[in-house]
C-alpha cells in the first residue's frame, strides 16, 4: 500500500469526493462531493416525497431510485478510490488512458461534464424537487404571469404554471430526446460510413450520393415536413425523425478514417487471415475509429437540442402539456411584453446545456487527438 | 476552369434529381389527406371524388410523380392547392425577401466572424481572445429563435419602455405608411426593419466562423512565409492582412458551402418570430396548410440554393487558391 492507502476513507465515510478534492484532484473530487450533497439534500428535504415515490407512478419511482444509486454510487467509489494503489497499472496506460489524463487537465471541459451530470441528475430525480407540478394550474385571478420570486422561483406563464417546475420537466424531454436520437444516428452513421468505405465500389458511390443528398437538404425543412406532415406527434416520432436525418455527417466523418485505414498493415493482415468482411468491419475497422464517432456524438447532442427545441418552437413538437423547453420558448413569445420570465429562462436552459455539451465535445477531440497531447 | 465549372454543374443534376425524388416521396407518401380542408360533411361523393380529380390525386403515386418531374423539366412546380396561384409565381415574389435577409446575414457573419477570427489569432491567449471564445461559444450553441426572441425584448419592447435613442421594430418588412415615404425614408426603414432578424441569425453564424478564422490563422501564422514576411521588415498590418490573411481564408471559403443548409433553417425560424415573409414562413404555412405543391416546390428551391452555393464555393475555393487545380 502506498501512503496514498487508506489514510483518506474516514473522511471519504462522511463526505465523498472530498480527500480527493483535498489531493488537487478536483475534477473528479468535487463531481463525487456535488453528487453525493446534493443527493442527500434531496433525501432528507424531500424525505416523504421520497418514501412516496416507491409506490408512485414510473418516474417516481425512478427518481428515488437515482437518489439511492447516487448515493451509494458515489460513496462506493470514493471508498474504493482510495484504497486503489497509486501509480498505473502493470499493463501502462492505453490509448483511451492518455486520453482520459489529457481530457482530465482540460479544467474547462471538466466543467463542461459537471454540467452535463448536474443537468441529468436534475432531470431524474425532477419529481421529488420541482416545487408544483408541470401542469397544474394555480388560480388564474392572481397567480397568472406572476414575476420571478416569492412562491414561482421564476415566475409563472400564461395559464399559471410554475416556469421553474416546468423547466426542470423540460429538461427530461430534451435530454432523452437528445441522446436516445444521438445514439441511432451515430450507429446508423458509423455502420453506413465504415461499410461504404471499407467496400468501396458501387456501394460507396450510392451511399456517398445518398449522404449527399440528405446534407443539401436544409434539415429543418425535412423535419418539419415529416413531422408535420405525420399528424400526431409523439416523443418516439420526434426521436425516430431526428435519428434518422442526423447520420450524414458521421457517415462522411467515418468513411474518410475507414479510406486511410483500410491500406494499414492491421487490416490487411485481418484479411490475409481469411477473416470475414463483416468480422474486419465490426471488430478491426470500427474500434479505430471511434474517437472521432464520440467527438462527433457529443457535438450531435447539443445539435439535437436545438433542434428538438426548434421544433417544439414552431408547435410540433409534442402535445400541450408535456413541458419542453422550445414549446416553452414558444409560449413566453406571444406575451414577451408582459412577461419577459416564460421565454427568457428555458432559452437559457437550452444554451448552458448545449454549451456544455460543446464544451466536452471540444475536450474530447482535442483529448482523443494524440497530435494534440501535450 | 470552364471544364471544371461545368463537369461540376453535370455532376449536380443527379444529386438535384435525387433531391426532388427525396421530397416528393417525403411530402406524398406522409400520412394525412390535403383534401380534407375543402371538403364539409355536406358534399355527395362525387363532388369529393372532383376535389381530388381536380388537384390531381386520383392518380396512382408513380403517374404523379412522373407528371410531377416532366413539370418540373419545364420549370413549372404545379398550382397551389390553396393559394389559388401558381407556385413559380408565388416563389418570385418572396425569393426576394429571404435572399435579402439571408445575404445580409451572411454577408455581417463572414465579415464580423473573420475579423474576429483574425484578432483573436493574432492576440491568441490575451484577455480579448479568451473572453471572444467563451462569448463566441454561447453564440454558437444558441438556438437562433430564442436569439431573436430576446433581441425583440430588448431593442424593441425594452428600448421603446425605456425610450431609447436606438429602437427597431419588432416584426414585419416595412412600416404601414411604407408606400409614402420618400426614398431615403424607404431605405431607412426597409433598413431598420432588417436589423433585428439579420443581426440574430448573423450572430450564431459569425460565431461559429469566428472559431474557424482563428484555428485557420494561427496555422498559417506560424508558417515560414509569414516568418520571411517579418524578417523583410514588413509591417504588422502588412504581414497580416496582406500575407497571412490570403492563405488563412482559404479553408473558411469551404465554410461558406457547409453555413448555407445552417442559414435556410434559420431563416425558417427567425423569418417566423419576425413576421418576415419569405421562403421560411411559406413552407412553414403550407405545411400547416398540407399545400403540397408549395411544400415541394419551396423545398426544392432551397436545396438547389444549397447546391449552387457548395458550387460557388467550390469554384471561389480554386480561384483564391492557384495551388488547387482541378483537372
Amino acid at each position: 500500500m502506498s501512503e496514498r492507502g487508506l489514510s483518506g476513507t474516514p473522511l471519504s465515510v462522511v463526505l465523498p469526493g472530498l480527500p480527493q478534492l483535498l489531493r488537487g484532484r478536483w475534477g473528479v473530487g468535487g463531481l463525487g462531493l456535488v453528487v453525493w450533497l446534493g443527493l442527500l439534500a434531496v433525501l432528507l428535504g424531500r424525505w416523504t416525497r421520497f418514501l412516496a415515490g416507491w409506490g408512485g407512478p414510473l418516474d417516481h419511482q425512478v427518481a428515488s431510485i437515482t437518489v439511492v444509486a447516487g448515493l451509494i454510487g458515489a460513496w462506493g467509489w470514493s471508498i474504493w478510490d482510495l484504497s486503489r494503489p497509486a501509480g498505473v497499472g502493470r499493463g501502462g496506460m492505453g490509448q483511451w488512458g492518455l486520453a482520459a489524463q489529457a481530457f482530465k487537465k482540460n479544467r474547462i471541459a471538466v466543467m463542461g461534464v459537471m454540467i452535463i451530470v448536474f443537468v441529468y441528475l436534475v432531470a431524474l430525480v425532477t419529481p421529488l424537487i420541482a416545487p408544483h407540478d408541470p401542469a397544474t394550474q394555480a388560480s388564474l385571478v392572481t397567480s397568472r404571469l406572476v414575476g420571478p420570486g416569492g412562491e414561482f422561483p421564476l415566475g409563472t406563464d400564461h395559464l399559471a404554471r410554475d416556469v421553474f417546475s416546468r423547466m426542470m420537466y423540460g429538461a427530461r424531454i430534451s435530454l432523452s430526446i437528445g441522446f436516445v436520437a444521438v445514439g441511432i444516428s451515430i450507429t446508423i452513421g458509423t455502420l453506413l460510413g465504415a461499410v461504404s468505405g471499407y467496400l468501396g465500389g458501387w456501394v460507396d458511390t450510392v451511399v456517398m450520393r445518398l449522404v449527399d443528398m440528405v446534407i443539401a437538404f436544409p434539415q429543418l425543412v425535412l423535419l418539419i415536413t415529416i413531422v408535420a406532415l405525420f399528424e400526431q406527434s409523439s416523443i418516439y416520432l420526434i426521436i425516430a425523425v431526428l435519428g434518422f436525418t442526423q447520420w450524414p455527417s458521421t457517415a462522411r466523418i467515418v468513411r474518410g478514417d475507414v479510406l486511410s485505414l483500410r491500406e494499414r498493415e492491421f487490416i490487411q493482415a485481418a484479411r490475409a487471415l481469411g477473416f470475414t468482411r463483416r468480422r474486419i468491419i465490426l471488430r478491426h475497422v470500427i474500434p479505430n475509429v471511434l474517437a472521432p464517432v464520440i467527438v462527433a456524438a457529443t457535438l450531435g447532442i447539443g445539435n439535437v437540442i436545438v433542434l428538438e427545441a426548434g421544433l417544439s418552437f414552431l408547435g410540433l413538437g409534442l402535445q400541450p402539456p408535456t413541458p419542453s423547453w422550445g414549446s416553452m420558448v414558444s409560449d413566453g413569445r406571444n406575451y414577451l411584453l408582459d412577461a419577459w420570465w416564460i421565454a427568457t429562462f428555458p432559452g437559457l436552459a437550452i444554451v448552458f446545456t448545449v454549451v456544455a455539451f460543446n464544451l466536452v465535445g471540444d475536450g474530447l477531440r482535442d483529448a482523443l487527438d494524440p497530435r494534440l497531447r501535450t | 476552369m470552364r471544364t471544371f465549372i461545368v463537369r461540376r454543374l453535370l455532376g449536380a443534376i443527379p444529386l438535384v434529381l435525387g433531391i426532388a425524388t427525396i421530397v416528393f416521396f417525403v411530402v406524398n407518401l406522409a400520412p394525412g389527406d390535403p383534401t380534407l380542408r375543402f371538403l364539409n360533411p355536406n358534399m355527395s361523393d362525387a363532388a369529393i371524388e372532383q376535389v381530388r380529380v381536380n388537384l390531381g390525386l386520383d392518380q396512382p403515386i408513380h403517374v404523379r410523380y412522373v407528371r410531377w418531374l416532366g413539370a418540373l423539366a419545364h420549370g413549372d412546380l404545379g398550382y397551389s392547392f390553396t393559394r389559388n396561384r401558381p407556385v413559380l409565381d408565388i416563389i418570385k415574389e418572396i425569393l426576394p425577401n429571404t435572399l435579402l435577409l439571408s445575404l445580409t446575414a451572411i454577408g455581417g457573419a463572414f465579415v464580423l466572424g473573420i475579423l474576429l477570427g483574425i484578432v483573436q489569432a493574432v492576440r491568441q491567449y490575451s484577455l480579448l481572445d479568451s473572453v471572444a471564445s467563451i462569448v463566441g461559444l454561447f453564440f454558437y450553441s444558441m438556438p437562433s429563435f430564442w436569439l431573436a426572441l430576446m433581441m425583440v425584448l430588448v431593442f424593441s419592447l425594452f428600448a421603446y419602455q425605456g425610450n431609447w435613442l436606438i429602437q427597431f421594430p419588432p416584426s414585419g418588412m416595412q412600416s404601414v405608411d411604407y408606400t409614402f415615404l420618400s426614398p431615403v425614408g424607404k431605405l431607412q426603414d426597409r433598413l431598420a426593419h432588417l436589423a433585428l432578424p439579420a443581426t440574430s441569425l448573423s450572430l450564431v453564424l459569425a460565431a461559429g466562423i469566428a472559431r474557424f478564422t482563428r484555428a485557420s490563422m494561427l496555422e498559417v501564422i506560424r508558417q515560414d512565409f509569414v516568418r520571411t514576411a517579418r524578417a523583410k521588415g514588413l509591417s504588422e498590418p502588412v504581414v497580416i492582412f496582406k500575407h497571412a490573411l490570403r492563405n488563412g481564408l482559404i479553408p473558411v471559403i469551404t465554410l461558406l458551402g457547409l453555413y448555407l443548409p445552417f442559414l435556410f433553417s434559420g431563416t425558417v425560424f427567425i423569418e417566423t418570430v419576425f413576421s418576415w415573409p419569405g421562403m421560411g414562413k411559406l413552407i412553414v404555412d403550407a405545411i400547416q396548410q398540407r399545400d403540397y405543391p408549395v411544400i415541394m416546390g419551396g423545398s426544392l428551391v432551397f436545396a438547389n440554393m444549397v447546391v449552387v452555393g457548395n458550387l460557388v464555393a467550390d469554384v471561389l475555393y480554386a480561384v483564391v487558391d492557384p495551388r488547387i487545380r482541378y483537372e
